[in-house]
């Protein structure tokens, strides 16, 4: 028997995440409506005067695309987590923060690819200027990868409890806050019409520290959550 | 002196000596804490501007020293247990949680008091004190993953991960909520320097400081006692304390 190499394993991993959700696409259809509606929810609860909604629309659509990823994070664990084929992934010979970083790749496709289709439309509703609207799709772009990554150390540390859905959102939210400032100050900075240079790097600079660091945590706490 | 520390790591040797231990901790923090309420209350001259409201700075200052401290030794201690899988050093991450919680939520009461004469809000949302109510949330969080896991061993091992992620996080949270503050509407509260501080002020302020940590180690001291003792309630030693005490 041949054991495949680590980027076999990495693409393996991958594709099968990837078909799996693929074969429930229904699933995948739901944080992008929660993320719609949230927003969609905003005019009618703060009244829809376009000047107002200019002002508080980058805001609106961060604060909703947050609440979706964390949303789906539940989704990235649970059915490997039911049928046992965690445990088996943990028993695998390859690093698994390598493994973990395919794991969260597969589920950004999933849920945080699709919210960056639907952005433009959100920040039509909301009446955002057309360079606001292209700043939204880079610092969504840039911004829920951070998001996946982050919520995926909280999923590995909550995914052998019952009730861990609650507590998942009070681990994971504080640390969303600063991709949710540096985000959404974009969106608003370039809606005025200035450079937003600064805070892409800073995206950046936050994108490439979670990647760095967030899938050892990940496999840390998935090896004492399944222990 | 490691084999000190080596005896220390253990869990009965340990609870006899912070039992020992606590009295004098818990007099020292009595006599400091007096005499620097007494010289705060009392002795130090009344702030020309502030007048006698700043006095509340005493509890405040240091309270919002220990909440980033405590965090600080919770991820340490956690860490230590993580990396030397030392069951006393997870015990005292998770006792200190609690306090350091504790504190965090008193700076922010304290904060508040003193904001509503000085700067006629409750709350503003100024850079300090967003980050300190981060701080508060993710002590919240440690807490409530400690509380969800069953077994007490995991829980612990658990809660330092997120300890250990979250410190981490602090200096990035506090730099985006500043950089967030001072983009967003520019210094609407104007604060007074802190280096040009009267020596009568500094020094019941550095008295209260030290209480306050005396405080944080009677507490957390006794908080591991009886965590210790739940953990090992099985064992022989445990059930020996019981039954001559009853």
């Amino acid at each position: 028997m041949t054991t495949a190499n680590l980027s076999q394993a990495f693409m393996i991993l991958l594709r099968r995440d990837l078909t799996l959700a693929y074969r429930r696409r229904s699933e995948m259809i739901n944080p992008l409506l929660f993320f719609v509606l949230v927003t969609a929810l905003f005019p009618l609860g703060i009244g829809a005067d376009p000047t107002l909604l200019r002002e508080v629309g980058p805001g609106i659509i961060w604060v909703a695309a947050l609440l979706a990823a964390l949303l789906s994070l539940d989704m990235i664990f649970r059915s490997d987590f039911d049928d046992g084929s965690l445990e088996q992934l943990l028993l695998s010979p390859h690093p698994l923060s390598i493994l973990m970083i395919a794991k969260v790749f597969a589920h950004w496709l999933i849920t945080g690819l699709p919210l960056l289709v639907v952005a433009p439309l959100l920040g039509v509703l909301l009446d955002l200027p057309g360079a606001a609207i292209r700043t939204l799709l880079v610092t969504l772009a840039l911004g829920t990868p951070v998001l996946s990554l982050i919520g995926t150390i909280g999923v590995a540390l909550t995914v052998g409890l019952r009730k861990g859905g609650m507590i998942l959102s009070l681990l994971v939210l504080p640390l969303y806050i600063p991709v949710l400032i540096f985000a959404a100050n974009a969106v608003a900075t370039s809606g005025a019409g200035l450079p937003v240079e600064a805070h892409l790097s800073l995206l950046t600079a936050l994108l490439v520290l979670a990647v760095s660091l967030s899938p050892a945590a990940t496999a840390a706490a998935l090896r004492i959550s399944l222990s | 002196m490691l084999k000190f520390f080596h005896r220390m790591a253990s869990p009965k040797y340990f609870y006899q000596f912070a039992g020992k231990l606590i009295p004098w901790l818990g007099v020292a923090c009595l006599g400091f804490m007096l005499a620097g309420l007494y010289d705060g209350l009392l002795v130090a001259p009344t702030d020309y501007q502030q007048g006698d409201s700043y006095r509340i700075m005493f509890v405040h200052v240091p309270a919002a020293w220990m909440s980033l401290f405590i965090y600080m030794v919770m991820a340490t201690a956690g860490a230590i247990g993580l990396i030397w899988h030392i069951k006393l050093a997870e015990v005292m991450a998770i006792s200190s949680a609690h306090v350091g919680a504790s504190f965090t939520f008193l700076a922010l009461v304290t904060g508040s008091i003193w904001g509503k004469p000085m700067w006629g809000a409750w709350w503003v949302w100024d850079a300090r004190l967003t980050s300190e109510l981060i701080l508060l949330f993710l002590y919240l969080g440690v807490i409530a993953l400690y509380n969800a896991v069953e077994d007490k061993r995991t829980a612990a091992r658990a809660t330092s991960i997120l300890a250990l992620v979250g410190v981490v996080n602090i200096p990035i949270i506090h730099y985006s909520v500043e950089w967030w503050n001072t983009l967003h509407q520019g210094p609407t509260v104007t604060k007074f320097d802190a280096p040009s501080i009267d020596l009568r002020m500094l020094i019941p302020l550095l008295l209260m400081a030290v209480a306050f940590k005396l405080f944080y180690a009677v507490v957390v001291l006794m908080r591991a006692r009886c965590e210790i003792l739940q953990r090992e309630r099985n064992s022989g030693w445990v059930k020996e304390l019981v039954r001559a005490s009853s």
